[in-house]
């Protein structure tokens, strides 16, 4: 028989939400545990084999020094690197530093902010190290998740969906929040994969009858300034605009783009 | 002993606590009997989370905090929305305040099961794992498996997710939940019941150190019913007051070789507990008959005070859970309308504290004149226990002295799981480092 698959998973600035994601597969988890080695998994278990892994899942984003050598350690600790969740695939909602004097931000916590050690940057692993594989989320969906796991078992590619919160709408049959009742979602430029989507349970926040957040990420290739432009020609003022796209996800690139834009009041061409 | 040697010098190092959600690292240096040094380092990096709620929407804050934890997020939402409906004068329904409950008690399930059965029951029976104790308790592990899958989908019916639920906010629920959804889930409701049961049983049987502590338990406590997002602060030293005077008692301190933050006593700067040992001793009045009779044959007597007892009192508590979910589901017969209660959004200031699973967990927000978020302060559960957790790993060394020091870390990080500590919740822990060889008791703010 070949040799197990080796698993590791790493965590860094996070709410844990992602790795326990794997913890929820209340079906899959022992037959995971006897499928894959889990080599390392701090939340999970006390046994910590060493490196090297065949594959290391990361959770969090990069937001201190310290993390910023570890993440290039892990890289070499790794055959195949999978970043999970909106942390580490975005810097995730600690990236709202990014926009914002750190140093304010300690000081408002800290009554002694000269011991706080941290960067004015949370970012995405992928700014560091090479990543071979992203799971959007937040938090992942965990039969992405276990899909994922499978397809890395069989040496193949692993595959989610590329399509919009939109087509997840359709097919559910969730009548349209943006269109029907003037509520500005960020639905159209959203990847699908909240939910259950094999269930046809996936977009949740329009079938809980309200905008999608933008929780899975931006698909790539969108023109956000553009859907802006419809919201504020409906009514929609811009902070609230800016405040939607950037949320959890809000540092990825297009939706980074769509709140600077924004913020600098700049029509789409 | 030769009485001219010196006592021997020990470093014992956990360099990554494992099996608690977040990261932290333990330090213990011992001088012959003489314990010189403890240093719990969280090195979990801060989020800043109080910081950029600020100049945040009303609307955008239970979906904001609920990412403070994975594992309790629905305790943040809850403390956030009661705590912006006072700042906001909205008066929620009581069928609302039933959902809400039914919310937290499918939080309460998952949350303990996963702590009992993956993170601490291993400890009691010496294994590194869940995964491995599987090996021979597969059948228990199962259990627990299966109980914590009921949780999440009470979370998911309720709040549409099971991590991070989408369908709650200010003044209610996005959509109300279908009454046939959730009378669906009763036949599951009844079998976690029995294997909650079954639960306090297993853990009742395991072996318990002997580690009394004179707790100051706080914990809220309700006149009708076991707190869960409602009650005074209520603590076994005395103390009953509404919230709003939460902060008059209570106060989050720095220490000066560390850049945590700790919740303690005030005045007088003593630690306290926090979390299911604290509710049951505080609150055992107010269980539901069949988890006060689990209680009563689990063998657990009054005043709960030996904190390896929790895993006791959280099975206890998943028993009122699945109890209380009972409940409240039989008595949801027609949908909730309206879903949520409308207001318009103003200035205001509220606070306002419900039970995470591991314990009291306080919000307060101000609402500036734009009227976005203009200051908001959250002190979560294991804030308030990090220095009753250091307090016990010091006394608990002295019983350790003669073993190895592999032995010691790992019984030390025993007694650490008993906390169920959630380090990613307490954002503002880092580096922390203790050495309190001059006043044991007291953190000392500069």
């Amino acid at each position: 028989m070949a040799e197990k698959l080796r698993l590791a998973v790493f965590k860094f600035a996070s709410c844990d939400g992602c790795q326990l994601s794997l913890l929820d597969c209340e079906d899959e988890l022992l037959a995971i545990a006897d499928a894959v080695e889990i080599a390392f998994f701090l939340e999970a278990r006390s046994q910590q084999l060493a490196g090297p892994y065949d594959v290391g899942l990361v959770e969090g984003s990069i937001t201190t020094e310290h993390d910023l050598a570890r993440i290039q350690e892990v890289r070499k600790s790794c055959k195949t690197l999978v970043t999970i969740g909106a942390c580490a695939t975005t810097g995730g909602i600690q990236a709202l530093r990014n926009w914002a004097n750190v140093d304010e931000f300690i000081q408002q916590v800290y009554a002694h902010p000269e011991y706080i050690a941290t960067l004015k940057t949370s970012t995405p692993a992928s700014q560091h190290v090479k990543v071979d594989f992203e799971l959007h989320g937040c938090p992942i969906s965990k039969l992405q998740l276990v899909e994922t796991l499978s397809a890395l078992v069989r040496g193949k590619k692993p595959q989610t969906p590329s399509h919009s919160v939109c087509v997840e709408c359709k097919k559910r049959g969730t009548v349209c929040v943006a269109v029907a009742q003037g509520i500005p979602c960020l639905g159209p430029l959203t990847q699908a994969g909240c939910g259950d989507l094999h269930m046809n349970r996936g977009a949740i926040c329009p079938a809980c009858n309200r905008e999608c957040f933008g929780c899975f990420g931006p698909q790539e290739q969108v023109n956000g300034q553009s859907l802006m432009n419809h919201y504020q020609e409906q009514g929609a003022k811009p902070l609230h605009l800016v405040q939607l796209s950037r949320s959890f996800t809000g540092y990825a690139p297009p939706f980074r783009a769509t709140s600077e834009a924004l913020e600098s009041g700049e029509e789409a061409p | 002993m030769n009485a001219d040697s010196q006592p021997e010098e020990r470093t014992i190092e956990v360099k990554a606590i494992s099996r608690v959600e977040g990261e932290g690292k333990l330090y213990v240096k011992l001088q012959g009997e003489s314990i010189e040094q403890v240093q719990l380092s969280i090195y979990e990096p801060p989020r800043f989370f109080e910081s950029f709620l600020r100049g945040r929407q009303v609307h955008e804050v239970p979906d904001i905090t609920a990412r403070i934890c994975g594992i309790c997020p629905v305790a943040y939402q809850m403390s956030s929305c009661h705590a912006l409906e006072k700042a906001l004068g909205i008066a929620i329904s009581p069928e609302i305040r039933l959902l809400r409950r039914l919310l937290y008690c499918g939080e309460w399930i998952e949350s303990h099961c996963l702590h009992i059965y993956l993170l601490h029951a291993p400890d009691f029976l010496g294994y590194e794992s869940g995964i491995s104790m599987a090996v021979d308790h597969r059948e228990a592990v199962e259990r627990g498996l299966a109980m914590k899958k009921i949780g999440n989908q009470l979370v998911e019916i309720l709040g549409g997710r099971a991590v991070h639920p989408i369908n709650v906010t200010v003044g209610g629920f996005y959509r109300a939940p279908s009454v046939r959804d959730l009378k669906a889930l009763l036949p599951r409701l009844e079998w976690g019941l029995e294997a909650a049961l079954e639960t306090v049983r297993w853990v009742s049987r395991f072996e318990f150190p002997d580690f009394p502590v004179p707790y100051e338990l706080v914990s809220l406590k309700h006149p009708d019913e076991y707190p869960l997002s409602d009650g005074n602060v209520f603590s076994s030293a005395g103390l009953d007051v509404p919230v709003e005077e939460y902060e008059t008692h209570f106060q989050e301190t720095q220490l000066p070789h560390s850049t945590a933050l700790y919740s303690a006593r005030t005045p007088g700067d003593a630690f306290y507990l926090a979390g299911p040992l604290a509710r049951l001793n505080n609150c055992y009045e107010q269980l539901l008959p069949t988890s006060k009779r689990a209680l009563e044959e689990s063998g657990l007597r009054f005043p709960l005070t030996n904190n390896f007892h929790s895993i006791v009192a959280r099975a206890v508590e998943v028993v009122f859970a699945f109890e209380e979910a009972i409940r409240i589901v039989h008595s949801y017969q027609a949908e909730l309308t309206p879903s949520r209660i409308p207001y318009e959004i103003r200035q205001g200031e509220g606070c306002h504290a419900t039970e995470a699973p591991r314990g009291l967990l306080y919000h307060r927000y101000r609402i500036g004149e734009d009227p976005l978020i203009a200051e908001a302060k959250i002190v979560p559960p294991t804030a308030q226990n990090q220095g009753q957790i250091e307090a016990d790993l010091r006394e608990y060394l002295r019983q350790l002295l003669s073993l190895d020091d592999a032995a010691i870390a790992q019984k030390s990080e025993h007694m650490i799981r008993n906390y169920d500590p959630c380090i990613s919740c307490a954002t503002h822990f880092l580096q922390l480092t203790v050495d309190r060889g001059q006043d044991p008791a007291s953190p000392k703010s500069e």
